[in-house]
């Protein structure tokens, strides 16, 4: 039975539920767009979008490298995310936020190296393109029981860890002199952002792919922040975005013959443009442009600041 | 020379906050400033001024407990240096915030709040909280008291530099301290602005009984509302009010030159001949 996509949404629904396979991926899907949605949303106000990039990239050798071993990729993935952002995270830089624009050659650099032995690796292994292409691209199939309780395990560690440190990284990331001043660790606290950040992009490398990573890490955030400017309602706002966009998209991809990367992120986008259509009709309406449009205020987060 | 200084502040019988006693400073293997004797009286407003590379900043930072002395003592709110930072309210040299940064200045202020403890606020905790809601009421309270609530809610990149600097400073009050340090808190604004930020500080340091100690490169945008000067240059430090410090004699003696003191029909003093960066001091009143 290939599956059909009709005008009955509870059809629909228990069509998508009927194989294990796509359970694993809407689980796994779930697990990671709220860790994508949460640590973007971080890395955006950080201005570090380069830095994930770069973690997802070295992913994309770990992962092959470590299928052409017969390992798990997604061991590949965190071995190589986390080892990477060890080594960014200790690159000296500016404590203050987006400290790595000076080595910005350096990091280009070991981006290209990156991508090309992930495709030596992928090549050793028998030139399984498809593979390659599910690595970069993203893929739902196959994913296992295994891999899920590993994305929720790593997933509930790392936000664990954020939920605990996250006033202070505030603080690191928006004043950082001041925060120093007033003995916040702000060059310790940026190195254990790093890590968490490689650990997302791990994470979403599984869902999107090493090269569509940002759907998940940055549409999401980036939307949400043009949406409204109060920082616990755009947090909670980009883990609800990247959640339905990732539902979308998986949802879209299981009845269509074309890959979910693609969807995700198309939905992504679609949710930024309509951030910052909106904001820009609010500035239009408004005198500043900053004051919180409706269409945001009707979203289902019940959010308010303390 | 600092001598008389020292016991004219102290003759004023109030406590002193910030007290240096025979205090150098050693940074790139060069002596910034040596035998530097201060005694700022609690509740006084306070400019630190001097040429350009003088050491400034570095007095502030000293002050912090962040730079340790080569010889001397330093004692702030009756502790050394470093030992009282809770009760000092920082603002650092600043940069202004980046045009695209979406943070509201309320959130801003907030952090100087409460911004180094472990953890993170949860959705409506000031509705059960009482702590939370006494937490907002003091940032409502110190935004007010700066009058920046009109603007207080809008994202802070976005606002004019006075605009920011008077959040920046409500911040740094907002855990009522006793001392506030002020690194180049005029720098980069408008002659209006500077002349309305320091009687907002002369205020706070009546009203509130606040050591307010600011470095600044003008003194004139400021010197209706200043208490007292402490000119750093030479080497070495004079302090003491304006009128005493900022004079022909004094300055000659901190800088060992002939250095003229001219005051203007409206009041502004220009300094001449001074050895160190003398363009960039004096074109700022040279060009109004």
């Amino acid at each position: 039975m290939s599956p059909h996509l009709g005008w009955n949404p509870a059809r629909d629904a228990s069509q998508l539920l009927t194989y294990h396979f796509m359970l694993n991926a809407l689980c796994a899907g779930t697990i990671v767009a709220v860790m994508a949605g949460v640590i973007g949303w971080w890395m955006v106000l950080r201005r570090q979008s380069f830095v994930g990039h770069t973690l997802a990239v070295v992913g994309f050798p770990g992962a092959s490298g470590a299928v052409w071993l017969g390992l798990s990729a997604t061991w590949g993935y965190f071995g190589f995310c986390v080892a990477a952002a060890t080594v960014i995270a200790g690159l000296p830089g500016r404590p203050a936020m987006g400290g790595f624009s000076e080595e910005s050659s350096v990091i280009g650099t070991v981006q290209a190296l990156a991508l090309a032995s992930g495709f030596l690796f992928a090549s050793l292994y028998g030139g399984f393109l498809n593979g390659t292409t599910a690595l970069l691209f993203g893929s739902f199939l196959g994913v296992t029981n295994g891999q899920v309780w590993a994305l929720l395990a790593v997933a509930v560690a790392a936000l664990g860890a954020l939920v605990a440190i996250g006033r202070p990284l505030l603080f690191a990331s928006v004043d950082p002199y001041v925060a120093e001043a007033r003995g916040v660790p702000v060059r310790a606290l940026s190195f254990a952002f790093v890590i968490l950040l490689g650990l997302a992009a791990a994470e979403a490398s599984q869902i999107t792919g090493t090269l569509l990573v940002f759907a998940l890490l940055v549409m999401p955030a980036a939307a949400a922040q043009q949406l409204t400017v109060r920082l616990a309602r755009s947090l909670w706002l980009s883990v609800v975005i990247a959640v339905l966009v990732t539902w979308l998209g998986l949802g879209v991809a299981y009845f269509s013959k074309y890959p979910a990367g693609f969807y995700i992120t198309t939905f992504g986008f679609a949710a930024y443009l309509l951030a910052a259509a909106s904001r820009m009709i609010a500035a239009r309406s408004g005198r500043w442009g900053n004051v919180m449009p409706r269409t945001a205020a009707s979203l289902p987060t019940a959010a308010s600041r303390p | 020379m600092s001598e008389a200084m020292t016991s004219s502040s102290e003759a004023l019988g109030a406590a002193v906050a910030v007290r240096a006693e025979g205090a150098s400073v050693i940074l790139g293997g060069r002596m910034l400033w040596s035998a530097v004797d201060l005694a700022v009286p609690t509740g006084s407003f306070v400019a630190v001024l001097g040429p350009n590379g003088v050491g400034k900043s570095t007095l502030v930072r000293a002050l912090l407990g962040s730079i340790p002395l080569r010889t001397g003592r330093l004692t702030v709110l009756g502790r050394p240096p470093g030992a009282a930072s809770h009760e000092i309210g920082y603002l650092p040299q600043r940069r202004s915030f980046e045009p695209g940064l979406r943070v509201r200045g309320i959130d801003i202020v907030r952090l100087g709040l409460d911004g180094d403890r472990w953890g993170m606020p949860l959705m409506g905790s000031s509705r059960v909280s009482r702590r939370a809601r006494a937490a907002a009421e003091r940032v409502a309270e110190v935004i007010e008291l700066v009058g920046a609530s009109s603007y207080a809610r809008r994202p802070i990149g976005g606002l004019s530099g006075g605009e920011q600097q008077r959040l920046l400073i409500a911040q740094a009050l907002v855990r009522r301290p006793r001392l506030m340090l002020l690194d180049e808190p005029l720098d980069s604004l408008d002659l209006p602005n500077q002349g309305a930020i320091a009687a907002l500080l002369a205020r706070i340091s009546r009203e509130h009984q606040v050591t307010v100690m600011m470095v600044a490169h003008d003194v004139n945008p400021i010197l209706p509302y200043l208490d007292r000067v402490v000119y750093l240059a030479g080497g070495s430090a004079v302090e003491g009010s304006p009128r005493e410090v900022i004079t022909g004699a004094t300055l000659s003696r901190l800088y060992s030159a002939a250095i003229e003191v001219l005051e203007t029909s409206d009041g502004r003093l220009v300094v001449v001949g001074e050895p160190e960066a003398p363009h960039h001091h004096s074109a700022r009143h040279d060009g109004q």
